[in-house]
C-alpha cells in the first residue's frame, strides 16, 4: 500500500472508490529535542459526498494531520511515509507541478483564522478572482462576476460593492464568508475546513458551519471538519474520527459513536464539554494531566497515563484499531473499551489480529 | 486631499458616512511633495525653460549677490548660481535615484526571494551582504571611482551597486514578517506559484517599507554624492552637482557666502523633505496602523 506507481499520475480521477484514502500516514519534524511524531499511522478513507469529522484536543495532530493530507507542510526538517491518495493521485510523491493543479481546483482548504489566512493589502475581490483564473482560466470580467456571485452565495450582503474591500473592512463572520467562497470557487471534490469557526464569536459558528454544509451539498463536495470541538462536528459530519497523540483512536458513524463510545478518552472528551444545563459556578470538568510529548512519546497506549480505567497493558503496548464486535465501521484502539457502551465486549479478540 | 491614497482607504462607496478616524497626511506633508515636484521638475526641464548656461562665464558680474539678473548671485567665474543649482539638480537627483533604482531592483528582489524561500540561497545571500556591509561604503566607494571614473553613469552604478546589501537587509526582513503568514500558504493551497505568491501576495505588503526607504535611500546618496564631490571625485567641473558646487565654493566662504549657502540650502530642503514624505508615507500605508 506504501508504493504506487510514480510515474503516471491521473489528474482525472474516477468517480467511484473513495476520494480519498489515507494509508499509514507518518509525519514527523525534526525539533531541537529529537523527532517530532505528529501523525503516527494514521489511515482512513473518505467516500465521496461524505462529511469526515476530525476532533481532539490541541497539539493531537489534527492540524498537521490535513495539512499533510494536501503535502503542505514546509519541507525543512519534515519526514513523510504512507500515502495518501487523493482522487487516483498520491498527493506524497506528486510532483509540484501535479499538486499545483490539484490545490484550490481539485481539493482545497480553508484555514482557521481568516484575519491571517486573507491578504490584509489586497482587495476581496483579487484574492477570489486569483483563484478562478489560475485553475478556470476565466478572463478579468468573467472572474469578477464569478467572485461577485460566489459572494452572493456565501451570503455576503452587497457584494458588488463588497468586492471593492480589504479584509480589514469586514468582520470576522464575514471574512470566514470570503474564506469559503475562494475555496469552493472552482467547485473541489474535498474541501478541508481546518478549525473553521474556531476563531468566530459562537452566535457566527451555526451559520457559517450550516454555510459550509449548504455549500457542500450544492456542490457534491466531501468534506474533512476539523475541530477541537466535539459539538461542532457532533451534527455537521457523518463520521467521526478522535485524534489523540497523533493516532486516530476512535473512529465511527457520528450516531454510533455518541451511542457506544468505545475510548475513554472519547468519553472524557464529551465529558469536558460545558453545558447549558449545568449549575453557575461549577467547575468545569477537565482531562486531568497533559497531552503527550509527541517527541518522546510513552510506551503504550498514549492515553494511559490520563485514563481512569489503564492497566498494566495499556502502559507497555500500544492498543491496534480494531473493529468493534457489532459493527465493522466502528474502530477504535484500547485494550479496555467502555464496556457499559454494549458494543464491544471483549478486547483479546482485536489484540492479535 | 488624500486622493493618492484611496487604494488604502477606499470604503466610500459602501460607508456612507466617512469614516472618523480618516486624517489627513498634513499640510507639512503636502508643502514637501510640492518642493520635490519642483525640484524634479526642476531637473528635467532645465533646458527647456531657458536658464542661463550653467557654464557661461559672465565677466562684468563676478561674485555677486543676489539681483534680479541672477537670483542666487554669480561665482567667482560669473556663473549664474541659480541656474547651476538647477542644473546641479539633474546631476545629484540622476545620481540619487538612479543609484537606489539599482539597489532596489538587485538588492530588493534578491531580499524577497531570499526571505521566501530561505535555505541554502538565503544563507548564501546574506553572508555575501554581510560581507558588503563590514565594508566601509564611503572608502568602497571612493577607491572604485578612483579606478573606473568619474562619469554620472559610472558613479550611479557604483552607489547602486554599493546600496545593493543595505536594500538587501531591509526588504529581506521586512519579506520575512510577512513569509510565514498564514495567507501565504493560504495561496500556496490555491495553487499558486512562487513568482505569484512573491508579486502578489508578498510584494503589496513589504510596499509600503520600500518605498519610504527608497525616498530615505535617495536623500544619503546625494549626501554621498556631496561627500565624494567634496573629495573632488565625483562629476567633474565645470559640471554642476550641489556636492561640487559646495565644494568649489568653499574657499569664498568668507567673502562670498551665497555660494555656499545656495547650494547647500537646496540639498538641505531637498532631503529634509524627502525624508518627511518618507516617514509620514510610511506609517500612513502600513496597513496594521490605526485600521483594525
Amino acid at each position: 500500500m506504501t508504493s504506487i506507481d510514480v510515474e503516471s499520475f491521473p489528474v482525472e480521477g474516477s468517480d467511484s472508490g473513495p476520494i480519498l484514502e489515507v494509508n499509514d500516514l507518518v509525519t514527523s519534524f525534526a525539533t531541537p529535542r529529537g523527532r517530532l511524531t505528529a501523525v503516527n499511522h494514521v489511515s482512513f478513507a473518505l467516500d465521496r459526498g461524505e462529511t469526515l469529522g476530525v476532533v481532539g484536543e490541541s497539539g493531537s495532530g489534527k492540524t498537521v494531520l490535513s495539512r499533510s493530507i494536501l503535502n503542505l507542510l514546509p519541507s525543512k526538517g519534515l519526514e513523510q511515509s504512507g500515502s495518501v491518495i487523493f482522487d487516483g493521485t498520491d498527493m506524497l510523491t506528486a510532483p509540484k507541478d501535479v499538486l499545483r493543479t490539484l490545490w484550490g481546483a481539485r481539493i482545497s482548504m480553508i484555514f482557521q483564522d481568516p484575519m491571517s489566512s486573507l491578504n490584509p493589502v489586497v482587495r476581496i475581490e483579487r484574492q477570489i478572482t486569483e483563484t478562478l483564473r489560475l485553475h478556470l482560466k476565466m478572463d478579468r470580467k468573467e472572474a469578477k462576476a464569478t467572485a461577485v456571485a460566489l459572494l452572493d452565495q456565501v451570503g455576503i450582503p452587497s457584494p458588488a460593492e463588497r468586492v471593492r474591500n480589504y479584509p480589514y473592512q469586514l468582520s470576522g463572520g464575514m471574512r470566514q464568508r470570503v474564506m469559503i467562497a475562494i475555496a469552493i470557487a472552482c467547485s473541489p471534490r474535498l474541501v478541508l475546513a481546518d478549525e473553521p469557526t474556531t476563531s468566530l464569536d459562537v452566535t457566527v459558528q451555526a451559520q457559517i458551519l450550516d454555510l459550509l454544509a449548504a455549500m457542500k451539498a450544492e456542490r457534491n463536495m466531501s468534506m474533512i471538519l476539523v475541530s477541537h470541538d466535539l459539538g461542532v462536528v457532533a451534527t455537521r459530519a457523518d463520521r467521526i474520527a478522535v485524534m489523540y497523540g497523533g493516532r486516530i483512536v476512535e473512529i465511527a458513524p457520528t450516531k454510533t459513536l455518541f451511542a457506544s463510545m468505545a475510548m475513554p478518552y472519547t468519553q472524557a472528551l464529551i465529558g469536558s464539554t460545558p453545558r447549558i444545563s449545568q449549575a453557575s459556578h461549577v467547575r468545569l470538568t477537565a482531562i486531568e494531566g497533559r497531552p503527550p510529548d509527541l517527541v518522546n512519546p510513552p510506551q503504550g497506549c498514549a492515553f494511559a497515563p490520563r485514563c481512569p480505567y489503564a492497566t498494566e497493558q495499556c502502559r507497555t503496548d500500544v492498543p491496534p484499531l480494531v473493529a468493534a464486535r457489532n459493527n465493522a465501521a466502528h474502530l477504535y484502539a484500547c485494550w479496555n473499551p467502555l464496556s457499559g457502551s454494549g458494543g464491544t465486549v471483549s478486547t483479546q479478540g482485536g489484540a492479535s489480529s | 486631499m488624500s486622493s493618492s491614497l484611496d487604494h488604502q482607504s477606499g470604503v466610500e462607496t459602501l460607508d456612507a458616512a466617512p469614516s472618523p478616524v480618516r486624517k489627513g497626511l498634513g499640510v507639512l506633508f503636502w508643502v514637501c511633495v510640492a518642493w520635490i515636484g519642483i525640484v524634479v521638475l526642476g531637473a528635467i526641464l532645465a533646458s527647456v525653460v531657458g536658464l542661463q548656461d550653467p557654464n557661461y562665464q559672465g565677466f562684468s558680474a563676478i561674485n555677486a549677490g543676489p539681483s534680479t539678473a541672477h537670483w542666487f548671485g554669480t561665482d567667482d567665474l560669473g556663473r549664474d548660481i541659480f541656474s547651476r543649482v538647477v542644473y546641479g539638480a539633474r546631476v545629484s537627483l540622476t545620481i540619487g535615484f538612479g543609484a537606489m533604482a539599482i539597489g532596489m531592483l538587485v538588492g530588493g528582489s534578491l531580499g524577497m526571494v531570499a526571505a521566501y524561500r530561505r535555505g541554502a540561497v538565503d544563507t548564501f545571500v546574506s553572508a555575501a551582504s554581510y560581507v558588503m556591509l563590514a565594508f566601509p561604503a564611503l572608502v568602497a566607494v571612493i577607491a572604485i571611482v578612483a579606478f573606473w571614473g568619474h562619469s554620472l553613469w559610472k558613479i550611479t552604478i557604483i552607489i547602486g551597486v554599493a546600496s545593493i546589501p543595505l536594500v538587501y537587509r531591509v526588504v529581506r526582513a521586512s519579506t520575512l514578517s510577512y513569509a510565514t503568514r498564514e495567507f501565504v500558504t493560504a495561496a500556496k493551497a490555491q495553487g499558486a506559484t512562487d513568482w505569484r505568491i512573491l508579486t502578489r501576495e508578498l510584494l503589496p505588503n513589504v510596499m509600503p517599507s520600500i518605498i519610504s526607504f527608497f525616498l530615505i535611500g535617495v536623500a544619503s546618496v546625494i549626501i554621498l554624492e556631496g561627500a565624494l564631490a567634496f573629495l573632488g571625485l565625483s562629476v567633474q567641473p565645470p559640471t554642476a552637482s550641489w556636492g561640487n558646487m559646495i565644494n568649489e565654493s568653499r574657499t569664498y566662504l568668507s567673502s562670498n557666502p551665497w555660494l555656499v549657502i545656495f547650494p547647500s540650502l537646496a540639498m538641505v530642503l531637498f532631503l529634509v523633505a524627502l525624508n518627511l514624505v518618507g516617514d509620514v508615507l510610511r506609517s500612513a500605508l502600513d496597513p496594521q496602523d490605526g485600521k483594525l
